[in-house]
């Protein structure tokens, strides 16, 4: 039993302490039979802390160590390390997560939160005192990872796995990649469109041995863990043949009646259900949308190439880590939302489209635009609506787009309705163009906003502009573009698949915004891109990046240190009833004979650590380690111990 | 300051590393709050809790016991649901023959979003029982 027990207690800045009253858990600990050392500590993953642990162990020779602040989730790799570095086995350090299960779950409730702690902490010290030193045990990682989403976070981040030597499978939704940068026709402060970019990344992919493009494809089951997830997949069939003929589809695309709405252009247009939503895009074979198609025929009579026969198929495979990169969704405003649903009222996204469709003149259900009222804010920072957070990059694809309108179009008034203009960093000089283009911009509280309605044939748009304070100003104008931000995208089926957790603004979570930003808190799944949160191509490349480094990390060496959590068996007191092997899942169990006697025993490198055989033992011979029934029973008798 | 509620029920929770342990932290995270007296245990796997710990719980002085179970999501394996139900009939069978009421251990399968589920189920068996110490 170990006696010379080191407590750390974390105020985390003010996140615990705010309301936990963390002196008092320390001193309600620091007399508790075993415990040598109680102490609270600003930050305790900070620096100067960790050394003061890594101190403490050596000149005080502690034996167990228990750190209390967040969830082990972040940090309980940090303070195993640091009592590896001091020569103290991680298995003699317990954590204590008296953040996120008690202080900010308990945030209404200070006395209770600090009760809570107490037993917590109290609970650890219970088990370190049992606790045993252990070795880990290594498995077999596989060298492959899966990259969800092949747009460019998800391209960019295969393409960096598959050069360190990585086999990466990309799996697409969608018949074609490319994502959300394959709509846009031009790029903020790059000489390349988003379709150029889209082709050369696509080129690079398509050439790569280690790449494996899936299109059409979808994870249907995740199972396994870290190292070894097994994964189905879904892939639903272009229905045209292999070795197909161009011109023939041409034709096919020409004489299918079918007629939906495009999405790929935000529906402002219309397209086939066989169909390429632009003409080099990739994979450059065309797709039968086939919940739209009729089945009427017409394609087969101009086209060999057509194969209804295709069916679905399901694939088995088994990757180390997922990276998942499946981005976003525009916002939609809802029904007369800033005049949403008036007919020259249209979104950033559409008036982006409706630049590229019109070269000489700006023109928009038949009616020349010169008169042109941006609107900002449409779907973040909002005061009523689920969308509290900035949406970052709007702010600057406006004033870009502005600058574009004036350089293609002759006589162009802009009229910016915002809450604050929000180009940070490079960015900043874009603003400062615009500024100098002669663009007004009228601003207005959150509580005050612009205001958009018909008068007669005219389309006012209204603001108290806080810049002339608070002098009511009036648009009259031709298109109102709704400066539409980021959400999540509508279907998240994946991420209900893969299980990860997500955040307060519904995109996916990392473990850690700042210390951990594309690790989930499932172990072996990486996220990167806008499925996190509103990014620019800058952004999403940076955290695509970062993420399959982290993947990386997981699968390169085809090894992976696991913790030596394993099962073992009391040999004087089992009698071998089988039980435990048939509730096995990994048939870990065997029986031998050992001196006459026959016993269940473990096979180590094959135990996963599960525990399903403790509780079938009716004699009771069954133990894991860490989870001892001395260290559980301890546990719970310091938890009741009020 | 807020009355600390000593008065309430004490619920042991056995939760799961990989999977309700997320779901509980998330909650915290998202600020839902559930009454304090809920402490928890992680395991690996909800399957593997012994019908010991839990009679130990209530001898203790525990009022209820809580299952976080992995349900479907067990990256252990399919069968973790039904062995982890066997061993709740198992631990109530124990719990009326020493005369306690097996309704004061509950399991729910607690995913690893499902910190809203986890939080209703926190609130709903501490109302619970409150009830049965009133009555």
């Amino acid at each position: 039993m170990k006696n010379k027990i080191g407590v750390y207690i974390c105020h985390c800045g003010g996140n615990i302490s705010d309301y936990v009253d963390v002196e008092k858990v320390r001193d309600a600990v620091k007399d508790i039979e075993g415990v040598e050392i109680s102490v609270d500590t600003m930050f305790a993953c900070a620096d100067s802390s960790q050394k003061q642990i890594f101190n403490d162990i050596k000149e005080k020779q502690l034996d167990g160590l228990v750190v209390a602040s967040c969830s082990p989730k972040l940090h309980y790799p940090t303070f195993s390390a640091v009592a590896e570095r001091a020569g103290l086995n991680k298995y003699n350090y317990v954590h204590a997560n008296i953040r996120e299960q008690v202080s900010w779950a308990h945030s209404d409730n200070k006395l209770g939160a600090t009760e809570k702690a107490i037993q917590a902490v109290k609970a650890a010290i219970a088990g370190v005192k049992e606790s045993i030193s252990l070795e880990p045990i290594k498995i077999k990682s596989q060298k492959i990872v899966a990259v969800i989403g092949a747009g460019v976070a998800g391209m960019r981040a295969a393409k960096e796995l598959a050069d360190l030597g990585v086999k990466v499978y990309l799996i697409e939704r969608e018949y074609f990649v490319g994502g959300r940068v394959a709509q846009l026709d031009y790029l903020c402060r790059v000489q390349e469109t988003g379709k150029e970019l889209v082709t050369r990344m696509y080129e690079a992919i398509h050439k790569h041995e280690n790449i494996t493009l899936f299109t059409g494809a979808e994870i249907i089951e995740k199972g396994g863990s870290i190292g070894n997830f097994k994964i189905k997949l879904k892939i639903t069939p272009r229905y045209i043949k292999k070795d197909c003929n161009e011109d023939e589809l041409k034709k096919a695309i020409e004489v299918c009646p079918v007629e939906v709405d495009d999405d790929f252009n935000f529906n402002i247009t219309k397209r086939k259900a066989i169909y390429k939503n632009y003409p080099s895009e990739y994979p450059q074979k065309p797709a039968i949308d086939i919940k739209n198609c009729t089945r009427c025929g017409e394609c087969e009579k101009v086209c060999s190439s057509i194969d209804f026969n295709q069916k679905e198929e399901i694939l088995d495979l088994t990757v180390g880590s997922i990276l998942t990169a499946t981005g976003f969704d525009p916002y939609r405003p809802k029904e007369n939302e800033f005049g949403w649903g008036l007919d020259n009222v249209v979104t950033l996204p559409q008036f982006r489209r409706i630049i590229n469709m019109c070269d000489d003149k700006l023109i928009y259900n038949g009616k020349e635009i010169k008169e042109i009222a941006y609107i900002y804010c449409v779907g973040s920072r909002q005061v009523d609506g689920e969308n509290k957070y900035c949406s970052r990059y709007c702010c600057t694809a406006t004033l870009y787009t502005s600058i574009l309108t004036h350089k293609k179009y002759k006589n162009i008034h802009a009229y910016h309705f915002n809450r604050g203009i929000r180009t940070y960093g490079k960015q900043e000089v874009i603003y400062d163009e615009v500024s100098q283009l002669g663009d007004i911009f009228l601003q207005s509280y959150e509580y005050d906003p612009a205001t958009v309605e018909k008068q007669g044939d005219k389309t006012i748009v209204k603001v108290k502009d806080i810049l002339t304070n608070n002098t009511e100003i009036e648009v009259e104008a031709d298109l109102v573009v709704l400066v539409t931000g980021m959400e999540p995208r509508k279907d998240n089926s994946i991420g209900d698949v893969l299980k990860i957790p997500k955040g307060r603004d519904r995109f996916y979570n990392e473990i850690h915004m700042k210390l951990r930003p594309v690790e989930t808190v499932i172990d072996g799944i990486t996220i990167a891109g806008a499925c996190q949160g509103p990014k620019n191509i800058l952004e999403s490349v940076n955290s695509a990046l970062s993420a399959a480094t982290k993947s990386y990390s997981i699968v390169n060496t085809g090894e992976l240190a696991l913790e030596p959590i394993i099962a073992s068996v009391n040999e004087d007191t089992c009698t071998w009833c089988g039980l435990c092997a048939d509730a096995c899942p990994y048939d870990a169990i065997e029986l031998i004979n050992k001196n006459g006697k026959d016993i269940a025993e473990i096979n180590k490198s094959v135990c996963k650590g599960c525990g399903m055989c403790l509780p079938v033992c009716e004699s009771d011979s069954i133990e894991m380690s860490g989870f001892t029934n001395n260290i559980i029973e301890n546990m719970i008798s310091a938890y009741a111990d009020i | 300051m807020s009355s600390s509620g000593k008065d309430m029920p004490k619920i042991l929770v056995f939760s799961t590393e990989k999977i309700s342990d997320p779901a509980i932290d998330m909650a915290g995270l998202l600020k839902l709050h559930y009454p304090p007296r809920v402490y928890i245990i992680s395991l690996p796997c909800s399957s593997a809790v012994k019908p010991r710990w839990i009679l130990k719980a209530f001898s203790e002085g525990f009022d209820g016991v809580f299952i976080a179970a992995d349900g479907t999501d067990c990256p252990y394996g399919e069968s973790c649901t039904d062995k982890t139900g066997a061993i709740i009939k198992q631990t109530q069978d124990m719990l009326k023959e020493k005369g306690i009421e097996p309704a004061k251990l509950r399991m729910a399968a607690i995913c690893s979003i499902c910190s809203e589920a986890f939080v209703k189920q926190m609130k709903n068996f501490t109302e619970y029982l409150v009830n049965q110490k009133t009555n």
